[in-house]
C-alpha cells in the first residue's frame, strides 16, 4: 500500500457534532477529520445520519453541540453561502438542477462565485462541462437531462466554483452498472484535479475502491473510521448492514 | 459541436430589428395621435414601466409581490409632499422619493423575505392595506381627500407642460430606463442569481449566493423604479389621494401585466400593458356605469386562462414554439448519437 498523505493537514475537522430532532438524535457526538487531498467515504445504512451530517457541515442545519473547523476557521453555524465561498461545496442526494435554465447557465451560476464577468463565467462553465462530459448537452434545459446527467450537472456546477472540498451526496444512487463504472472513474478524475472529497454512499461495493479511508455511521454514531478493507471486515459494520446473526436479515445493498 | 450554428452577426437580426422598430414607433406615435388616445398611450407606457419593475422581483427572482402599488404610491406621495410642504423642485423631489422608497423597500423586505411563495404574496397584500389606511388617516398628506400640486409655468424644469406630448416622452424615457435595467439583468451576474433563487433556493445557497441580499437588491431596484414612475404620475395628474394610488387592484394589474406579457422577459410587460390598459380603458369608455368592474371580471378570467394554458405569458408562448422546433432537431440528433454508441460498443 502506498503511503497516504494523511496528517499533512486537516482541512475539515468535526468535534463532538450532535444534532437532535425532538427526541431523535440524528447525529450523535461525531468526530471526523478530512485531510487535504484525500477521498473519505462516509457510509452507513439508510437513515444512519449521513445526509444530516452533510447538511450540518454545509451550513444548512445548525448542530446542537460540537464544533466544525474548515481550513483553520470555525464555521459552526455559519451561513451556507459563506461556507461555499470559503471553498466547500456540495451536491444533493435529490438532484436540484435549475430546471428552466439551460445546462451552461446552470454551471455559469456556479462559476460566477469566483467570476463576476458573465463572459468569463461562461468560459469557465464550458471548461467544467467539458471536464464532466456534458459539453454536448450545453443547450439542454436542466430538466431535460437524464438522472445520471443531472448528477453530473450538479458536480459540474460545484466544480465551476473551484472548491477545495467537494461533498458528494450519493452521486451514484440510481445509476445503472455501466453508469456507476463511469462515475467511479469520474470521481478519480475530480480527485486528480486536487479536490479533496467527502463522499456519501451506502452501496459498499462502490465506495470501497475509491476511498482512501472510510467512516461508518450507524444510528447517528460513528462506529468505525479506518481503511476500507478493515471496515468491511469489522463485525460492527457487518451487523449494522446485515443485522446481527440472530435477526438473520440481509438487505445491505438497498 | 459537430454542427455549430453559424450566427449572422448582422444588424438585421430579428433580435435587433424588432426592438428598434418598437422604439421608433413609440417615439413617433405622438406625431399622429393627440388628446385622449395619447393620454391612454401615456398610461400604457407608465404601466409597462411598472410591469417591468415587477418583473425584476416577481419574474426574475420569483417573489410575486402584490404590493407594487405601495412603492408607486409612496413615490408619488413623497414627491408631492416635498413639493407642497417644502416647495422642492419636482425632479429633486423625485430623486428623494426614489431614495426614500429604496430604504423603505429594504425595511419591508427584511421581514417579508423570511416568507416564501404564496405566504410572501399574502404578506405583501397586508402591507398594501396597512399603508393605505395610514395615508387615509394621516393629516399631513391630506388624509382621504388627498393633495393638489401647485400649478406652475410650463417647463421641463417644473415638470409641467401645457401639452400632453412632453409627458409622454418623459414616461417613455423612464420606461427605456426600465428596459435597459431588464436587459442588464438578463446579462449580468445579479440576473443569473435572481433566476437561480427562483428555481431552487437551496441549490443557490450551495453555490455561494447570498439569498437575502439578492432578493433585497431585486426589491430595491423594483421599488425605486416604481417610485420614479409614481413621481411622474403625480406630476402628470397634479392630484393624489390614497384610494387612487394605493388601490389593491393596481397591484394586481401591475403583476398581471408582467405575467400576461411574459415572466422574466424584456418586452413582455409592454405587450401585457397594451392588452390590460385597452381592456380597462375600453370597458370604462364604452360600457360606462353599467360596465363598471367588468374589466375586473375579465382580469379574473385572464388569470385563470394564463395559469392553465400559458404560465409563461405571451412572450413565453413564442419561445415555447421555438423550443419545440429545437426539440425535434435534438431528438433526431439523440437518435443518431444512440446509434453511434451502440456501434462503438459493438466494436469493443
Amino acid at each position: 500500500m502506498p503511503q497516504r498523505r494523511w496528517a499533512i493537514m486537516a482541512l475539515l475537522e468535526l468535534t463532538g457534532v450532535t444534532k437532535r430532532f425532538g427526541g431523535l438524535t440524528a447525529v450523535d457526538n461525531v468526530n471526523l477529520v478530512l485531510n487535504e487531498g484525500e477521498i473519505l467515504g462516509l457510509i452507513g445504512p439508510n437513515g444512519a445520519g449521513k445526509t444530516t451530517l452533510f447538511a450540518i457541515i454545509a451550513g444548512y442545519l445548525k448542530p446542537n453541540e460540537g464544533k466544525i473547523v474548515f481550513n483553520g476557521v470555525d464555521i459552526t453555524g455559519k451561513e451556507t453561502h459563506k461556507i461555499a465561498r470559503m471553498g466547500m461545496n456540495r451536491t444533493f442526494q435529490v438532484v436540484k438542477p435549475f430546471s428552466d435554465m439551460n445546462v451552461v447557465e446552470n454551471v455559469m451560476v456556479g462559476a460566477m462565485m469566483r467570476n463576476a464577468s458573465v463572459k468569463r463565467a461562461r468560459e469557465k462553465a464550458m471548461d467544467a462541462l467539458e471536464f464532466c462530459g456534458l459539453a454536448h448537452r450545453a443547450d439542454y434545459l436542466g430538466r431535460e437531462l437524464t438522472v445520471a446527467n443531472k448528477k453530473r450537472l450538479e458536480v459540474a456546477r460545484a466544480l465551476a466554483s473551484d472548491p477545495k472540498v467537494l461533498l458528494l451526496d450519493e452521486v451514484m444512487a440510481g445509476l445503472n452498472p455501466s453508469e456507476v463504472r463511469d462515475a467511479v472513474e469520474f470521481i478519480h478524475r475530480i480527485h486528480a484535479r486536487g479536490v479533496t472529497l467527502l463522499v456519501i454512499e451506502h452501496v459498499m461495493e462502490v465506495i470501497m475502491p475509491i476511498s482512501h479511508r472510510v467512516a461508518v455511521l450507524n444510528y447517528g454514531k460513528k462506529i468505525v473510521d479506518s481503511d476500507p478493507k478493515q471496515a468491511v471486515s469489522d463485525p460492527e459494520v457487518i451487523s449494522a448492514y446485515f443485522g446481527s446473526t440472530d435477526e438473520g436479515r440481509g438487505d445491505a445493498s438497498c | 459541436m459537430d454542427k455549430k450554428t453559424i450566427q449572422v452577426k448582422s444588424l438585421f437580426r430579428p433580435a435587433i430589428i424588432v426592438p428598434a422598430a418598437v422604439v421608433l414607433v413609440l417615439c413617433l406615435l405622438p406625431q399622429f395621435i393627440k388628446g385622449y388616445p395619447l393620454h391612454t398611450l401615456t398610461l400604457i407606457i407608465l404601466y409597462a414601466a411598472l410591469g417591468s419593475a415587477w418583473n425584476w422581483l416577481g419574474g426574475f427572482a420569483g417573489q410575486a409581490s402584490l404590493a407594487h402599488a405601495v412603492f408607486f404610491g409612496l413615490g408619488a406621495y413623497i414627491n408631492s409632499m416635498l413639493q407642497v410642504h417644502f416647495e422642492v423642485n419636482p425632479w429633486v423631489a423625485m430623486l428623494v422619493a426614489m431614495a426614500g422608497v429604496g430604504i423603505i423597500s429594504i425595511l419591508v423586505g427584511l421581514p417579508v423575505f423570511r416568507l416564501s411563495g404564496p405566504y410572501f404574496s399574502i404578506a405583501t397584500i397586508a402591507i398594501g392595506e396597512v399603508v393605505k389606511i395610514i395615508f387615509i388617516n394621516w393629516k399631513a398628506t391630506g388624509g382621504a381627500v388627498g393633495m393638489y400640486l401647485p400649478i406652475r409655468e410650463s417647463s421641463l424644469l417644473n415638470f409641467q407642460f401645457n401639452d400632453k406630448a412632453p409627458y409622454y416622452y418623459i414616461i417613455l424615457a423612464f420606461y427605456f430606463v426600465a428596459v435597459s435595467i431588464t436587459y442588464w439583468l438578463k446579462n449580468s451576474r445579479s440576473g443569473y442569481y435572481f433566476r437561480a433563487i427562483k428555481e431552487d433556493p437551496q441549490a443557490a445557497k450551495a453555490l455561494g449566493i447570498n439569498i437575502v441580499q439578492s432578493k433585497l437588491l431585486a426589491m430595491v431596484l423594483s421599488g425605486m423604479m416604481c417610485a420614479m414612475v409614481g413621481s411622474f404620475y403625480v406630476n402628470f395628474t397634479l392630484y393624489i389621494d390614497p384610494d387612487n394610488v394605493f388601490r389593491f387592484m393596481t397591484s394586481v394589474q401591475i403583476a398581471l401585466i408582467a405575467v400576461l406579457g411574459g415572466v422574466g422577459s424584456v418586452w413582455g410587460p409592454l405587450i401585457g400593458s397594451v392588452i390590460i390598459l385597452l381592456l380597462s380603458e375600453g370597458s370604462r369608455a364604452y360600457l360606462g356605469g353599467i360596465g363598471a368592474g367588468l374589466d375586473f371580471v375579465i382580469y379574473g378570467l385572464m388569470i385563470m386562462l394564463i395559469a392553465i394554458f400559458q404560465p409563461n405569458g405571451i412572450i413565453g408562448a413564442v419561445e415555447n414554439y421555438r423550443k419545440k422546433k429545437r426539440l425535434k432537431k435534438r431528438q433526431m440528433q439523440e437518435a443518431t448519437d444512440a446509434a453511434k454508441e451502440v456501434g462503438d460498443h459493438g466494436a469493443a
